[in-house]
């Protein structure tokens, strides 16, 4: 059975963030309230890190009266959700074909070297995580990246150099 | 009532039959084989593909054949439906690349799996599967858990058939294990160290296709081959008592639900049947089960009764 | 110049805000439907302009909206498919992020149509800002009373929400993306039952492309016979292009389908040709999905006439020696770029992306990545190549969904037309490492 008492933990959603949520549930009918869990679980990740705890995921199972294990089914299947945590900062960085026709896989590399971690890792002041990502879509924009909800295109190593000390002065 | 001819073979079925129960209605080798659809099961079916069959005429109205073949098992029939399966060569060719595909990650470790000899994996690879493997990477490991105290998984060898999946939320609204992961990293499992604790848990034993779920009472305790499957019953609050008791002399080495001849379950037994009743006085016995000709668990020493109401196919 | 319709107005200033998309004549559509015409005839005219799904598919729009089940008492929804996630493809994120209100107008008129009263968007979550975009629009035309209850007095009501997916490109199979909005895991569903029959929460619904239904505005401002008149044959209206790859110019083109792949190609008002005045090495004209052609039947088929920019020229061949428009992903590779890479990257794609349900497309996608990776680097073996043809061969209309066929075919067409490439690698372990292959010689028919 599903544990009830991680109820305890102190996980609790902004003010406006509950409202928001409820906003989000009424554009669904009476009874498909589940439908919002996507998004509410992008507001999780915002909120609470940058990534979804088994915590964090069991309080969004009661929001929406569903089991964990439906937010975990869930959240496992979405390559945008992180399962466990990352840094402050997290690169998504294409490397899909068309991408890589216009040199990505160098400006990948670049990053790599520049952070010192390999994709999939995070850098040792915890700063940034770097995901490779597949398509998305800026296809004509190459090379590109995402970070939160902007999208960085047309790169060039100069402007991930300035991109990245900007970040990391901002975060440190 | 629309007729469908599969194999040659022609039945008249009711509407809304889909073309894997009218094959069994007509029995015989001719059916496809299945190894996710269940039929005691609300939802099941159309995953693994191999009960895929070929139409070579949609429908009396409307006669083209289907572009692609077709999960036997999630398509209806339609009157004057062709089908093919066992006499379909693409059927054959695509049903044994199906298999290839189930076994590239499939660890097969028969030898030291409980569910060999009673696998629907191991008959299906015998009959469509390759002598050899064409897959020389490594194969997809995972360590193996335990769900409850009485059941285990072992993810290698699990086809993803979410039968287990499909059986708990059929019996219970609160469903603690689930298909995790996308793609070929996907998994059943309940994420975070949870047991499954419902009367009917053990279940998913029954309806696992492969090794991938069994009973941690039986496990490693003997071949299957090496005991009799006896009908019984018992008196049971719970559930209907009836069961396969598996014998090895006087003692009951396991206790199952009783499959038919598509290994399906006549009826979901309790926990308490299953894992707690291995006390030979508990029971009532009705007598040796049949065991299909050819089975393994065919040496097992024993007659067929009468009272034994499973039908021989073919 | 093409004739433009759906970038008509894009860089007008501010289109993205409702007064001056209005004061541009949106949502003029709207009001001649809701006075002038039944759903029926929004229907009629739909049907008239030929219009066919900008998805990928190419389905008569009108006759799948003629699908749709309508039983009493029961909700029928209609789904914007913004879940734009092809390689190659960027065209609907370009339109939405412009001209949010263009894809709102349509949607209230196809609504209309079908007799839905509720309609969502289903956006990619890596869109979020656009999503954001889309609702502020949204909000504008509630308070203008183009959404709502008893829209400008018709008496028909919709309401109209944005939501969005979380990083799968199979939700932008119709059924995935229904499972998606019922806040499920994207795994696409048995057909039949089709969502025209039972789609969201098991009611009528119809999926839609975010360019099918902004074309809907002009079908309905115009008429759908004027619609027709664009295009060629049963490639009607226009069509919007992502170029994407080693071209002058990247970006989201409007053409008139019919337009040579010729010009499309190299003239200065789309790529602007090959970058860097290198050699054409192939083109993908469709997104990642669709087979591959080589140089040599980009800009015209194996009968040597033109190619051009419409569904039935592009797969002229068909896949032996031809395509398909697709989504509209145009991907251009120079004569630098290496195939059997390319390959394996699409490949990697569609390995990630596989929902994993079935079994040819979950073991057969990472098998196919693994073996064309290992050619790649140097390691592959002289029966690779047959074993790779064999596994998407089997994969290919095995599946529950198409993106089996979606991982199969770019194998097919890479093996079929740069045999010779994939040998190369097998066979120069060291070279193929250090230099690419270059372009593959054009077969010399014997006839």
């Amino acid at each position: 059975m599903h544990n009830m008492e991680t109820a305890e933990s102190n996980i609790q959603f902004k003010p406006e963030t509950l409202k928001e949520i409820d906003r989000i549930i009424k554009q669904f009918p009476e009874g498909k309230q589940k439908s919002a869990i996507l998004r509410i679980l992008h507001m999780a990740q915002e909120e609470f890190g940058n990534w979804l705890s088994v915590d964090v995921m069991d309080y969004v199972s009661r929001l929406l009266h569903i089991q964990p294990i439906e937010v975990y089914e869930v959240a496992s299947f979405y390559s945008m959700y992180n399962l466990n945590p990352v840094g402050k900062v997290v690169i998504e960085f294409c490397h899909t074909g068309p991408c890589c026709l216009v040199g990505a896989e160098k400006i990948l590399k670049h990053i790599q070297t520049s952070l010192n971690i390999k994709t999939g890792e995070t850098s040792s002041d915890g700063i940034f995580t770097l995901k490779a990502a597949e398509c998305l879509g800026a296809c004509g924009y190459g090379p590109m990246l995402q970070i939160g909800e902007t999208y960085y295109e047309n790169l060039t190593e100069e402007k991930v150099d300035n991109l990245l000390l900007t970040l990391r002065t901002k975060h440190s | 009532m629309p007729k469908v001819t599969i194999d040659g073979h022609t039945i008249e079925v009711a509407e809304g039959t889909t073309i894997l129960n009218a094959a069994r209605q007509i029995g015989g080798d001719l059916v496809p084989p299945a190894m996710c659809y269940y039929s005691k099961l609300d939802v099941s079916g159309g995953k693994c593909r191999t009960c895929l069959v070929e139409v070579t005429k949609g429908s009396e109205k409307d006669p083209r054949p289907m572009p692609k073949l077709v999960a036997s098992c999630s398509t209806p029939v339609m009157d004057g439906m062709e089908v093919g399966n066992k006499s379909s060569a693409k059927v054959m060719d695509a049903r044994k690349g199906v298999v290839e595909f189930l076994l590239i990650n499939h660890p097969l470790d028969c030898p030291i799996c409980d569910q060999a000899g009673e696998c629907d994996l191991q008959n299906l690879s015998y009959e469509h599967g390759a002598s050899g493997s064409r897959y020389e990477e490594d194969k997809r490991t995972f360590e193996k858990i335990d769900i409850g105290p009485n059941i285990q998984l072992h993810m290698t060898r699990c086809i993803l058939c979410y039968r287990c999946v499909n059986t708990v939320d059929q019996i219970t609204d609160s469903r603690v294990h689930g298909v995790l992961n996308r793609g070929d990293h996907s998994e059943i499992g309940t994420y975070i160290h949870n047991s499954i604790e419902n009367d009917f848990s053990g279940n998913v034993i029954d309806v696992c296709p492969v090794g991938a779920l069994t009973d941690k009472t039986f496990r490693f305790k003997s071949r299957v081959w090496f005991l009799n499957p006896m009908n019984a019953h018992c008196k049971c609050d719970k559930c209907s008592g009836e069961a396969v008791v598996w014998m090895f002399g006087d003692e009951i080495y396991r206790v199952t639900g009783r499959k038919d001849q598509y290994g399906e379950v006549k009826d979901f037994i309790c926990n308490t049947c299953r894992f707690d009743s291995k006390d030979l006085a508990k029971w009532t016995i009705e007598g040796p089960r049949h065991i299909e000709r050819g089975s393994i668990i065919g040496q097992g020493h024993y007659e067929l009764k009468p009272e034994d109401n499973i039908k021989e196919i073919g | 110049m093409g004739r433009k319709i759906l970038l008509e107005k894009i860089n007008v200033e501010n289109i993205h805000t409702y007064d001056v998309y209005r004061k541009e004549g949106g949502y003029e559509a709207v009001e001649k439907a809701l006075k002038k015409m039944t759903p029926d005839e929004v229907v009629e005219e739909v049907k008239k302009s030929g219009l066919r799904g900008r998805g990928g598919a190419g389905f008569p729009a009108g006759m799948k909206w003629s699908f749709i089940a309508k039983p009493e008492g029961v909700p029928r929804y209609l789904l914007c498919n913004a879940d734009e996630s092809e390689p190659g493809t960027f065209k609907d994120r370009y339109l939405m992020e412009k001209n949010p209100h263009l894809l709102i107008e349509g949607m209230i008129l196809s609504s209309y149509a079908l007799g839905c009263n509720t309609s969502y968007i289903y956006i990619r979550g890596e869109f979020m800002w656009i999503l954001r975009i889309l609702e502020k629009a949204i909000a504008e035309a509630y308070t203008n009373g183009w959404l709502g209850k008893n829209i400008k007095g018709s008496g028909y009501n919709l309401d109209l929400y944005v939501t969005p997916g979380a990083g799968a490109y199979i939700c932008g199979e119709e059924t995935a993306l229904i499972e998606s909005l019922e806040g499920k895991r994207g795994n696409p569903r048995m057909k039949p039952p089709f969502p025209a029959i039972k789609g969201l929460w098991q009611c009528p619904s119809v999926v839609n492309n975010v360019e099918t239904l902004a074309s809907v505005v002009s079908i309905v401002n115009n008429g759908g016979d004027e619609y027709a008149k664009i295009g060629i044959g049963r490639s009607t209206g226009t069509k919007l292009i992502s170029a994407c790859g080693n071209i002058s110019k990247p970006g989201v083109y409007e053409i008139e389908l019919g337009l040579s792949v010729e010009e499309f190609l190299y003239s200065d008002e789309y790529c602007g040709g090959i970058k860097d005045g290198k050699r054409l090495k192939a083109c993908v004209p469709g997104g990642s999905s669709v087979p591959i052609l080589p140089h040599y039947l980009v800009t015209k088929t194996s009968a040597g006439e033109q190619r051009l920019m419409s569904y039935e020229s592009l797969a002229d061949g068909g896949f032996a020696t031809g395509s398909m428009l697709g989504s509209g992903g145009f991907i251009v590779f120079d004569e630098d770029q290496c195939i059997v890479r390319n390959t394996w990257n699409f490949t990697r794609f569609y390995h990630h992306e596989s929902c994993g349900q079935c079994s040819p497309c979950r073991e057969g996608t990472g098998w196919m990545e693994k073996v064309l990776h290992r050619i790649e680097n140097g390691h592959g073996h002289k029966h690779d190549i047959d074993l790779l043809w064999d596994v998407q061969r089997k994969i290919e209309g095995n599946t529950i969904c198409p993106l089996g066929d979606a991982a199969a075919w770019p194998v097919a067409a890479a093996i079929r037309h740069f045999r010779e490439e994939f040998e190369w690698h097998i066979n120069e372990p060291v070279k193929c490492l250090e230099k690419n292959y270059g372009l593959v010689k054009e077969p010399v028919l014997a006839i």
